[in-house]
This record gives structure tokens, sequence and C-alpha cells, in this order.
């Protein structure tokens, strides 16, 4: 346990605290989260297509770079594939911040582990730690997450939905662009790819997502690990519709005139004075 | 890309066929392998719901994906601790009765239920049903799921105690394959497993080679 888990070790038996058990209460609930959402600009979300085949000695996978607060683009350039372990990156799709920080505390703790241990962390590690994790929180975590990675066993792709519920597939898509991703995987996947074709088969899914869904957008990402290493593109695919911004947003100094300057000296009156030694021996 | 309504399950769903069924000298246990979200779209072709709980014990999982996945994770352990503790193979009914256990204390956050079947030295081929709410009933053959629906009278006609394994496990897939072909929600290949005194045998057989009916 103590290896595995730095966080508070969970308690034993199911654990149930953060959901009432009134359905109707629930839906009230979720309904408020929501508006919050798009009403707090900072928090976005990004439902997007990310997407990875599995070769026979590495995975590859792949993402857009669209982060959304409802119908406003927030992030042109987000980065959706985390660290997780030098042999583990993960794809998260859904909440923003909850993909970010869940996938962030998962990595430190394979970190600990690692250093406590001695020992690379497997694939199914990370899978079984998130299961927990998104399950103890009913699906309040908004997290749809692919981990992708190469261990002692081989190379391995899971999904996690947000409820917790766990897939081990050779190849997956998530996030709003998922059906037309998949699609377009459905149709090119072989269990023989090469490394190249592979890569191709993600980009053309994800461009797929990118053209047909409005949550998906611009860039698409590529992280292809194998036993050798970490091949982290980005971009892989830059997007055909760029800024071009015909004027200068920059002011130079003074093109506000100042027409008055008042400066008001504040007067202090010193009411208690200490002098305290500093130990320099 | 979810529904939430009352009687639908959050998230992913584990609309199925599962059956459970002994005959002499063993028992096999199957199911369909098809996950969806609110109805209306399959997130997974290929699903595992026939799980492994212990060397001779397994369990078919219906309902909500997430919960049936976090209770059959919880009761391989405990089952795991007891056999350790007991020093000998756990019997089916321990197992039944761990995943009652869980069901029951929790049936107002679970939607999830299971049939668990298996094998052990005192009582031989078992099947038992841990419905919704956390009731454990032993029954010789049972079926679970949405799909069960569709295929209650053929069990009730075709099924007879001590039919051999062959014939069991015909019996069964053409269950699955009438199930399959008339619920939605289920689908796939069916996942089947064999649990005898001398071991387990996995059988999958794929959508395309299920047997056909005179509509096919």
């Amino acid at each position: 346990m103590a290896l595995s888990n730095v966080l508070e070790a969970p308690a034993a038996g199911f654990n149930f605290e953060n959901s009432s058990s009134v359905p109707e209460n629930n839906l009230y609930v979720r309904v408020n989260e929501i508006h919050q959402r798009s009403v707090v600009f900072s928090s976005f979300f990004f439902p997007s297509p990310v997407f990875y085949p599995l070769l026979q000695d590495g995975v590859v996978l792949g993402a857009d770079t669209r982060a959304t607060s409802s119908e406003v683009v927030a992030d042109k350039m987000c980065s959706k594939i985390h660290y997780m372990a030098p042999n583990i990156y993960c794809c998260g799709a859904g909440t923003a911040a909850d993909t970010e920080k869940t996938t962030d505390l998962v990595a430190s703790n394979l970190t600990i582990f690692s250093l406590n241990s001695g020992r690379k962390p497997r694939v199914v590690m990370a899978v079984n730690i998130l299961q927990d994790l998104l399950y103890r929180y009913r699906g309040q975590i908004g997290a749809s997450l692919i981990l992708g990675g190469v261990d002692c066993t081989g190379s391995h792709l899971y999904t996690v939905g947000p409820y917790g519920s766990v897939d081990k597939k050779p190849y997956l898509a998530m996030g709003s662009g998922n059906l037309a991703a998949m699609g377009i995987m459905e149709d090119g996947f072989r269990p023989d790819l090469e490394l190249d074709q592979a890569k191709q088969l993600v980009r053309s899914a994800i461009q797929a997502g990118i053209l047909n869904d409005l949550g998906s957008g611009h860039n698409i990402d590529l992280c292809v690990i194998t036993d050798r290493g970490v091949d982290y593109i980005r971009p892989y695919q830059e997007s055909q519709y760029k800024d071009h911004r015909t004027n200068k947003y920059r002011f130079r100094q003074g093109t506000t005139p100042v027409l008055t300057d008042t400066v008001v000296p504040l007067e202090l009156e010193v009411v208690e004075e200490k002098v305290q030694q500093m130990e320099t021996s | 890309m979810e529904k939430v309504c009352d009687a639908q399950i959050k998230g992913v769903s584990t609309g199925t066929t599962i059956l459970a069924a002994t005959f002499d000298g063993g028992v096999v246990i199957g199911s369909d392998s098809r996950a969806s979200i609110g109805g209306e779209y399959v997130s997974s072709k290929t699903i595992n719901k026939v799980i492994q709980v212990h060397d001779r014990v397994f369990c078919c999982m219906s309902g909500s994906l997430a919960d049936a996945q976090a209770v059959t994770k919880a009761a391989k352990f405990h089952l795991a601790l007891h056999s350790v503790q007991m020093e000998t193979p756990p019997l089916v009914i321990a197992a039944a009765t761990i995943l009652k256990d869980l069901c029951y204390r929790n049936k107002e956050e679970l939607q999830a239920g299971f049939i668990t079947a298996g094998w052990d030295q005192k009582r031989g081929a078992q099947v038992y049903v841990v419905s919704l709410g956390g009731m454990l009933v032993s029954q010789p053959v049972t079926i679970g799921g949405s799909g069960s629906t569709y295929i209650y009278g053929y069990v009730d006609a075709k099924y007879k105690p001590d039919m051999s394994r062959e014939e069991c496990l015909q019996f069964a897939i053409n269950a699955l394959a009438l199930a399959m072909g008339r619920d939605n929600v289920s689908g796939g290949v069916a996942n089947l497993a064999v649990i005898t005194e001398s071991g387990v045998e996995h059988v999958v057989v794929p959508g395309n080679k299920l047997p056909t009916f005179h509509d096919d």
C-alpha cells in the first residue's frame, strides 16, 4: 500500500461520500455545474478526439489542440497528451482542469512509486489507480482518459471513463470527435501496422474529428511510445487556418497623453520601533 | 454524449445478456460483449463481462460497467484473502455472498447485477444470481440482463438438467445468439467459460459464427 499510493490510503471497501443517494438532487447539481463552467472563463472544457492504435512494439497517441469554453475557443494550442511516466503517456478529453490534475496526481504517485520500489511503473498500475480515483468520485471528475505505454510486459492501450469503467483495446478514440475518429479507425486499423502507417492512421482519424466536430480543431499532436523511448511530436500537423494579424497591437509609450500629474506624499507616523539583533556567528 | 434519465445508467452500461447453466459435471457461464452509452452508442464491441474471480469461480456482470468492474475488483480481493486464510479454494457460495454483500450494503449507490457460477469440492457445479438490490438465489440455470427477456421461453423450453457438456454449451450459445438478435444493447461476440473440476475452458464465438435461425 505505502509503495503504490502516497495519497492518504483510501479506506477499505466502498466510499460513497462524494455522492448523494437521491438521484434528483444529483441531476440538479449537475445542471448547476455545467452552467458555472461556462461562466467561469478560466475553467474550460475540451471535448475532442484522442486516438491511439497499438503497434507491434509500441503505441501511437494522438490529439487535437483545441480547448473550448462553450462556443468560444479558449486555447488554440493546448496540450492534451500528458506525461505520466517516462514510458506512459495519457490523453485526456473532458473537463480540462480535471484531466490535467488527475494525470498530474497519478504521475506524481508513479514517480514516488518508482523511487520507492526501484521499478518502472506498469501501464496497468496507472490504469488501476485512475479507475479507483474516478470511481470514488462517481463521475463528478469529468475525465475521459486514454493511457498508452510500453512496459516490461509489452505495449498496452487502455481507456478509463469518467465513471471509472476501464477497457483495453488495440485502438481507441475518446472525446466529442470520437465518432468521426472511430470511423477512420475501424476502416484503417490492421493488427500488423508499421509505425509510419500507424502515425498516418492516427493523423487521419484526428483530422476527421477536427473537420467534423466543432469541439476539435487546430493542430494535431502525436506521441509515439516504443521500448526504445518516446517521440513527442508537437505539432505533427499544423492547422491550415493561421492567424494573419494585419495590425501591430503594441502601443509605444506616450500614445495616451498625460493631462495632469498630482503627487500626494503619505504622512507616516512612527508608532513603535523594535530592533532585533541578527545572529551572525 | 450521455443522456441522464431516471431509469438509465449513467456512463457506460452493459445493457447485456448473461446466462449460466449447470450440466453433468460442470457449469457453463456466458455473456455477449457489447457496452453502450445511453442505449444509443456502442462504446465497446468486445468488452469482457465474464470475469474470473477465482480459479474455479466466474461471474458475469450487468448494469453500469463502472459499478460492476469496481464490485468485481473488490470481490476478487476479498475472495483471494478468504481463500488464503482458509487455506482452501473458496466455495462458490462464498463468492456469491461477497458480491451480494457489496450489492446489498451499497444498494442506494450501485447499479450492478451479477451471475456467479463455478465449481467447488463440497457442492460441485453451482449457479447463483445476485440481483440489483442484493438478493441472492441459487438456480440450476439463470439468465440476466436486458436481453434475457427475449429468451425466457427458449430457456424454459430447452433446458434440461444433467445435459452433456456439448449439449449445454450449444444451448448457451443458442440462447445468447437469440437474445443478441432481438436486443439492441446486446451484441458482439459470445464469451463463454466452461468450468469443471479439471479446469476452465474459454469459448469465444465471433458474431458471424453464431448460429442463425429462420429469419437470419
